[in-house]
């Protein structure tokens, strides 16, 4: 399994947000983006999981049928997790989960995308407790969790996560960390945007800069000791 | 997808959804026009095709803001949108959700309204089924408002802005249809087959305008 | 309980130590069979009663239809009563029950108001010929109506109760205020169109034979309100029990 980027840059309206962007996964592999606030990495990870469209370059993945690098599909083989963690207040944990498993694997169950059982995966992000009880009753950080949980719950080989520890306690964000170790371990590949070191050993680096650059070329809030 | 349909039915049916508030906006209206009209039973059962249609209207598009900015706010909509998923599928689910529990409501409830109105049991059955044909155009139509409002903090009222004047093809044949089956001269299969049309129409538009859009509100 | 101290301590303190919902759910728990048995009672009296009251010369059989109605109405508008005063109680005194007390009438008075409405109109049909005319009394009980559900529904919709009490609180309480206006406006919206098809009855000053199975079936409603209210505050209060274990169950992890 690879996954690789060549040559990625980014726009937003006018304005470039990333530039040239290269890395190539292999199977087991970790990718930590970081950056400055405003750099651009929530930019990287959602172009990735499919929802904007690259200026330059393109993305492969190498999979089995049709599709190599087309990120509409690539994306069907990614769990992305974002600032927001998409479940409803109103409903009940298992409710929540239930949808999501339900709506990700419905077409493709031949592809055995089934992940753990809902209790398992509650198991392993230590909040067996709270699967019958509304999801807007709980904290933050079990808010969190549980959308981590929703990661395990349907099986998909990438994992893009934008901050993911974020509210996270250090207990809970050592245990997200064993996850990912896990996850790579499988075989799996993950990418993380995050400011705080998430310590998995061995993950690749990738460093995203602020650009003020527009995508003619021309610098124009460009600060005149900078000199770029 | 049905767990989509599940979940949005159990979303609405839970407390605090405000499925109903459209039902109770409906009672509302029908109650205010007779104090603007006058209590004359005669001029009433005349106008209350009209009345009904318009009541109905105003509340099916009362509940559509919520349609896909709650979705957005909880990052639900990025899900909804990677998956594998025809996104206008979804969208119709979602849509036919909403119609289940804040249209259909109102197409049963045209009877007790009716009678307040003292419309004919006529007059009741052919608004009720205009209603039942119509509103799904509403709805759907409705749904590319609020998909291009998404991310909009108060879109609500803006939305009843964009969609009032695309909606007035089915008030004029839901309303035309009724008053068809009620009056001689007038017909009714002709007003109502265009209804339907225009239904069928937008619900192969409307899902397929707003996929478009939520596409390009989730980069 | 101890009755001694109650006896003691007066009235206001028994009342502010209701604030103890363990002790209100207690006291419900022994007075409401107490009540429901006097509902029973009085209903059947007072139904036995109006079914041997004679029948009008003018209106015949419908004239029972009355028995219903009037206490029924009646009770609507004292549920309304009821709810501003645990209204002001909520926003005044802060008593802990005024909320619940106030939450629990609110379907109770909808549902009078609707029943007061239906049996109105079954009652209409024989005398105006329609069942529904824009009548100013018909018409002010059907926004009272309104009021009611558009408290039920906001109150489903804040899920916080503390944050739900003070606009349900202030909500009822603008209500209160307002109804004697939207009675006036609606009565001279009446005079002002005098509608032709509508011919009411003179009133006639009512009969023995009528008075006292009426305030029979209004007594028994009364008692039917407070066994109902009583029910209803008793699950709301276990609704919020619930509600608080299972924010606890959710707080306290692992």
């Amino acid at each position: 399994m690879k996954f690789e980027a060549k040559n990625i840059s980014i726009n937003r309206g006018a304005r470039r947000i990333i530039q040239s962007v290269n890395f190539a996964l292999n199977n087991g592999d970790a990718l930590i983006v970081t950056g400055e606030n405003g750099s651009g990495k929530s930019t990287l990870l959602r172009a990735l999981a499919g929802f904007l469209p690259f200026a330059e370059g393109s993305l492969f993945f190498d999979l089995p049928e049709e599709g190599k690098d087309d990120p509409l599909i690539i994306r069907e083989h990614i769990h992305y997790l974002g600032h927001q963690n998409g479940m409803k207040p109103a409903l009940s944990v298992r409710e929540n989960l239930e949808f999501w498993q339900g709506y990700s694997t419905a077409s493709n169950s031949d592809e055995g995308l089934d992940g753990m059982s809902l209790i398992e995966a509650l198991d392993f992000v230590e909040l067996p407790h709270v699967l019958e009880l509304p999801y807007g009753y709980l904290s933050t950080g079990m808010k969190r969790r549980v959308s981590i949980a929703k990661l395990l719950i349907t099986e998909k080989p990438i994992w893009i996560v934008d901050e993911p520890t974020a509210g996270l306690d250090a207990k809970s964000s050592a245990m997200f960390t064993d996850l990912c170790k896990d996850h790579c371990a499988n075989g799996g590949i993950l990418i993380a945007a995050t400011h705080l070191p998430l310590g998995i050993d061995g993950a690749k680096k990738l460093e995203v800069e602020q650009l003020y650059t527009f995508h003619g070329g021309g610098d124009l809030f460009d600060e005149p000791e900078s000199g770029s | 997808m049905r767990a989509l349909l599940k979940r949005e039915l159990n979303l609405a049916l839970r407390a605090g959804s405000g499925a109903l508030t459209g039902l109770l906006f409906f009672l509302a209206v029908i109650t205010i026009f007779p104090f603007g009209i006058g209590p004359d039973l005669n001029a009433l059962s005349r106008l209350a095709p009209a009345i009904l249609w318009v009541g109905a209207l105003l509340a099916s598009l009362l509940g559509l803001e919520r349609l896909f900015s709650q979705e957005r706010e909880d990052g639900s909509l990025d899900l909804l949108v990677m998956q594998d998923h025809p996104l206008a599928l979804s969208i119709f689910i979602k849509c036919l959700a909403h119609w289940l529990v804040t249209g259909l409501p109102l197409v049963l409830a045209v009877p007790l309204f009716g009678i307040m109105l003292n419309l004919s049991p006529i007059g009741i059955g052919a608004v009720m089924v205009t209603l039942l044909v119509g509103t799904p155009a509403i709805t759907f139509i409705g749904a590319v408002g609020a998909a291009v409002t998404v991310s909009l903090p108060r879109g609500g009222l803006l939305i009843a802005i964009l969609v009032l004047p695309l909606v007035i093809p089915v008030l004029i044949f839901g309303v035309s249809a009724t008053n068809g089956a009620l009056f001689d001269p007038d017909p009714f299969t002709s007003p109502f087959l265009i209804l339907c049309a225009l239904s069928l129409f937008t619900m192969v538009l409307g899902p397929l305008a707003a996929s478009m859009m939520l596409r390009h509100s989730v980069e | 309980m101890n009755d001694v101290a109650t006896q003691k301590t007066g009235f206001w303190t028994w009342l502010t130590g209701l604030a103890n919902p363990t002790r209100f759910m207690g006291l419900a728990d022994r007075w409401i069979p107490w009540l429901a048995a006097i509902t029973t009672a009085l209903l059947a009296l007072g139904l036995w009663m109006s079914f041997n009251a004679p029948e009008d010369y003018q209106q015949g059989a419908t004239v029972l239809i009355m028995f219903i109605h009037v206490p029924t109405v009646w009770l609507a508008m004292f549920c309304y009563l009821v709810m501003s005063i645990s209204a002001l109680g909520t926003l005044v005194w802060r008593h802990p029950l005024s909320d619940v007390a106030l939450r629990a009438a609110a379907p109770i008075g909808a549902a009078f108001t609707l029943l007061g409405l239906i049996t109105g109109s079954l009652w209409g049909k024989p005398m105006w010929g329609a069942w529904w005319v824009w009548d100013a009394r018909l018409t002010s009980f059907l926004v009272l109506l309104i009021i009611y559900l558009g408290i039920i529904s906001l109150g489903r919709a804040l899920e916080e109760p503390t944050q739900a009490a003070k606009a349900l609180a202030i909500t009822t309480l603008v209500g209160f205020i307002n109804l004697p206006i939207i009675k006036f406006s609606v009565d001279w919206f009446e005079t002002l169109h005098q509608p032709a098809s509508v011919s009411r009855l003179a009133k006639p000053a009512m009969d023995v034979a009528f008075l006292y199975p009426l305030l029979t079936m209004a007594l028994a409603f009364s008692f039917l309100f407070a066994t109902l209210h009583l029910m209803n505050m008793r699950n709301e209060i276990l609704r919020r029990r619930i509600r608080s274990l299972k924010l606890r169950a959710a707080a306290g992890e692992r």
